[in-house]
């Protein structure tokens, strides 16, 4: 039978705050265990949580660039559950009123975006387990879809462009690596043109989106394999082995936990005045979407351009500096894609901007140009200088390029006479030689210009 | 020195200040008392004379600070910092506090010495502080019954002049109810006045901390040192701290005393009763112009009270795990370990409110029970709202009956939680109330409280009418015979 999947991400994002979201302490990645903690986000007796404002406007520009209604009146609920990770055994979190309800994310709806505080990461030794808690209590993000997807590649491109938008709004870096973005896939499968949904399943542990991509496929075709076998699937969770590429069960509905929801009594409501909304909506970033167009637009470039340089937001910035005031944007944008690091490069913006003029003016070839472009990726030197102190400067000088031309004429009489008998490439010959008399300094297109002349006349 | 323990806090400070004796004379005063009678209340759970000696050098006891030089009881609930703190439960046996709570670093403002801790119910559940793993506290007037509870350990040693003044915590009486068993006064202060950072939660939502003192003008000088906003409290409420002696000896004429119709029940004991009523005739006599008030959901408090206090228990209490800190008892995979260390580090009472607030929250049930028990609590905090439109402060019994016989209400625990009767609803509606002496009964002899509620941030008015009665009678100069 032919089936259709449907697919529901749920990403929890790292926000990117100097302080965790109830306490003091640093956020940063990879310090040695249980020495980023405090205690607060030790759960030790007595102490309170204090929110962090910076996650809370975090979390509403994420919604505004979504598109979400921003939740004037939200709170905080305690979400209980026991596990070594979790030092109150409780996770503060948002329930039933999330900072954010609805928005788009291409063409995937989501559900909602709420902020909570992240679990300690669990170490397993030989004969005993170990916690770090220096992850414990930062500001974590969850991001809900709708179940909109229909196959993996959909998925994969949610969580590109989403990516896309939390990075260029400095919600986060999601740098899945260092698990500042996970993500959480529900799937079923219908037969095709059936309205119902299938049982779901929840697939956890996937570390990268080609990780998401392969556990859908995956996902997929075992699911329609049982069905195919006549046999019904269960809701349940399945964890993700990346090295063997299967997925396996977890835990199956019966198990699963009735977390006990209820208003955390330590915390005040979040209100979202219509001043701090005004404030937040001033940092809104240009959506990539929006940015590609104009760079179509305003740049002159082909779609492919504008694409690449825009998925890279410190390649877009760098560009745009290029780019401005220049007569060839179009040419810029060919050697600033030609980058491999831009945030590593010694090269200044400008200096592309001065490359560009100086080829398109004629003072150096176009296959020099790349020799200039590569030593000032080695040195951030300007081209300017770098043709001085190489002596690359074409010889435009119509004077010292006539007499090559006459010393080529003299020496080859036979492609003279090619030439005047009809031979257009024997031109290309004396030509080759002017070059070669000047060194390869001559402007060529000024040589052959002059060498035409002189045969004809 | 003798005698010095006897004083109160003013007393003694007047003495401090004038040079008359030092903090060092005071803080051996008070543990020379301590040595001689703790052995039968029991009011102290742990000690360092040492450590109280070495504040007590360091205080310039002679400066204007408001406690400079006066030792203060902790309730095992507060943190401490390099102190122990347990809670009377075995789970923390051994754990040692990593930092102040903030009424402590208050009190250290203030010059206070940071004095032993007190006994208490398990994790501040109860009403007679029998729920403690340490062992059981003795009501000072009459050693086998029982303090009240759950700061029974705080209230004992103040009425034992064991202590000037404790700390203590309130959720649904535990100041207020000690206080009136012990003969002392004890203030559970508005929800949000005094900042719960350091207080080991027991409900979030109702906890504060209070004074317990001899007279009522040392609990206005202590809520001065303790109260005001702290960040690192969200539920402190940014408003001034006024200056509460100031309220003292304006007398009652032309305040509004209101009496609740609801609170002529069954099982309110005679004596009391008749206690109260004198003091209501007194306040008449003062000038204060008695009327009568209705709290109508004043018969849903217990429930209201059992089904909240217990849900937001059953989530506090649940990092107690065996996990950072505290007992440990090892298990072969880490659910065995959470059962063992949980189920042989609490008490039965505290498992108890562990598995209501627990069920109370389960899904298919929180409709039914935490939602509903929070719809009818707006309304228990509107009956408040309105009475108050009719009078400046209510007058109740703080405890339908005198202190009871150790032993004889641990099977009951519903009996046990019906005692509470008039003190949970202040908790509920978040308003402030004060215990205070107002009579004793005939034999065996035993004090007797007198609860006045206020409206919620008007301590103010509650010290002013109690001030004015304690002045007009010398109850609270009454001492028990140790």
């Amino acid at each position: 039978m032919n089936y259709e999947a449907v697919i529901g991400l749920e990403v929890h994002v790292q926000l990117k705050t100097r302080s965790k979201m109830f306490c003091g302490c640093a956020t940063e990645f990879g310090a040695a265990p249980n020495t980023q903690v405090c205690p607060v986000c030790l759960g030790y007796p007595g102490v309170l949580p204090v929110m962090n404002a910076k996650a809370i406007a975090k979390t509403i520009l994420t919604g505004l660039m979504i598109g979400c209604e921003i939740t004037r009146h939200s709170k905080w609920d305690r979400k209980n559950y026991f596990y070594p990770d979790m030092p109150k055994n409780y996770q503060i979190s948002q329930y039933d009123l999330p900072l954010c309800v609805g928005g788009h994310v291409g063409k995937c709806g989501v559900t909602r975006i709420h902020l909570e505080e992240d679990v300690a990461k669990s170490f397993h030794f030989d004969r005993t387990s170990g916690v770090d808690f220096n992850r414990a209590g930062t500001p974590l993000m969850e991001i809900v879809s709708e179940p909109d997807m229909r196959s993996p590649d959909e998925a994969a491109a949610y969580l590109v462009a989403l990516k896309e938008m939390l990075v260029s709004g400095d919600v986060s870096d999601c740098d899945m690596e260092k698990g500042q973005l996970r993500c959480d896939a529900n799937v079923s499968v219908r037969p095709v043109g059936q309205e119902k949904f299938g049982e779901k399943v929840e697939i956890k542990n996937m570390n990268t989106i080609s990780g998401v991509r392969r556990a859908l496929g995956y996902e997929i075709s075992r699911q329609a394999t049982v069905l195919d076998r006549g046999e019904k699937l269960q809701q349940e969770t399945r964890r993700w082995d990346d090295e063997t590429g299967t997925t396996s069960v977890m835990r199956t509905k019966e198990y699963a936990h009735d977390y006990r929801y209820f208003p955390e009594p330590d915390l005040m409501p979040v209100i979202v005045s219509d001043e701090l909304l005004e404030e937040i909506r001033r940092l809104l970033p240009e959506l990539p979407e929006a940015k590609r167009q104009r760079f179509i637009r305003q740049y002159g470039l082909p779609e492919y351009d504008a694409g690449v340089l825009v998925a890279n937001a410190a390649l877009a910035g760098f560009y745009e500096k290029a780019a401005a005031g220049s007569k060839n944007p179009k040419a810029i944008s060919n050697w600033v894609m030609s980058v491999s690091d831009i945030t590593a490069t010694p090269i200044r913006p400008a200096h592309v901007a001065d490359l560009v003029a100086v080829i398109d003016a004629g003072r150096i070839s176009g296959k020099q140009g790349k020799d200039v472009f590569a030593r000032m990726l080695a040195t951030g030197m300007s081209p300017v200088t770098i043709i001085e102190e190489q002596g690359l400067a074409q010889v435009s000088d119509a004077g010292a390029i006539e007499a090559f031309a006459d010393q080529a004429i003299a020496a080859n009489p036979k492609s003279v006479a090619d030439y005047k008998a009809g031979n257009e490439a024997a031109l290309n010959h004396l030509k080759g030689q002017v070059m070669k008399l000047s060194k390869g300094k001559a402007n060529p297109q000024l040589a052959g210009e002059i060498l035409t002349r002189k045969l004809r006349g | 020195m003798s005698g010095l323990h006897t004083l109160s806090i003013h007393e003694l400070r007047d003495r401090l200040r004038r040079g008359e004796v030092s903090a060092r004379e005071v803080t051996q005063s008070l543990l020379d008392r301590i040595a001689g009678v703790d052995d039968k209340l029991k009011a102290y759970m742990w000690l360092n004379p040492d450590d109280a000696l070495r504040q007590a050098d360091a205080v310039d006891a002679k400066g204007d600070k408001p406690l400079a030089g006066i030792p203060i009881a902790m309730k095992d609930v507060l943190n401490v910092a390099g102190q122990p703190c347990t809670c009377a439960s075995k789970i923390l046996k051994g754990h040692v506090s990593v930092y102040d709570a903030t009424v402590v670093r208050q009190l250290r403002e203030a010059g206070a010495i940071i004095l032993g801790r007190t006994n208490m119910d398990e994790f501040a559940m109860g009403s007679s502080t029998e729920n403690s793993s340490w062992g059981v506290t003795r009501n000072p007037w009459d050693l086998e019954r029982i303090p009240g509870g759950s700061s029974g350990g705080s209230a004992a040693a103040v009425a034992g002049d064991e202590a000037f003044g404790a700390l203590g915590s309130d959720t649904g009486g535990s100041i207020r109810q000690p206080a009136a068993l012990c003969g002392c006064v004890g203030l559970k202060p508005t929800y949000g006045r005094v900042s719960r950072y350091g207080l080991v939660a027991f409900a979030s939502s109702l906890d504060q901390i209070g004074p317990f003192t001899k007279n009522v003008a040392d609990s206005a000088l202590m809520l001065g040192v303790i109260s005001g906003h702290d960040a690192g409290d969200s539920t402190s409420v940014p408003r001034p701290v006024p200056d509460y002696a100031a309220a003292l000896g304006r007398g009652v004429k032309g305040l509004r005393i209101g009496l609740v119709r609801e609170c002529q029940i069954e099982g309110l004991d005679r004596e009391v009763d008749a206690a109260v009523k004198a003091a209501v005739k007194k306040l008449e006599d003062l000038g204060a112009e008695v009327v009568e008030v209705s709290l109508p959901h004043m018969q849903y408090c217990v429930a209201v009270y059992y089904i909240i206090a217990t849900a937001e228990a059953s989530a506090n209490l649940a990092r107690f795990d065996g996990v950072r800190y505290g007992a440990r008892v090892a298990g072969d995979d880490v659910i065995e370990m959470y059962g063992r260390t949980r189920g042989q580090g609490f008490g039965a009472e505290v498992k108890r409110r562990i598995i209501l607030g627990t069920y109370a929250l389960s899904a298919g049930y929180y409709d039914a029970y935490y939602l509903r028990a929070q719809k009818v609590r707006t309304l228990i905090r509107q009956d408040f709202e309105k009475a108050f439109q009719k009078c400046d402060a209510i007058v109740t019994p703080t405890s339908p009956e005198v202190a009871f016989k150790a032993g004889e209400k641990t099977d009951d625990p519903l009996k046990m939680y019906l005692s509470d009767i008039f003190t949970i609803s202040v908790n509920l509606a978040g308003t402030c109330g004060i215990s205070i002496p107002c009579g004793f009964t005939a034999q065996p002899k035993l004090p007797v409280g007198l609860q006045i509620l206020g409206k919620s941030f008007d301590e103010e008015t509650i010290f002013r009418v109690a001030h004015a009665y304690e002045q007009a009678t010398a109850w609270h100069k009454e001492r028990p015979a140790l």
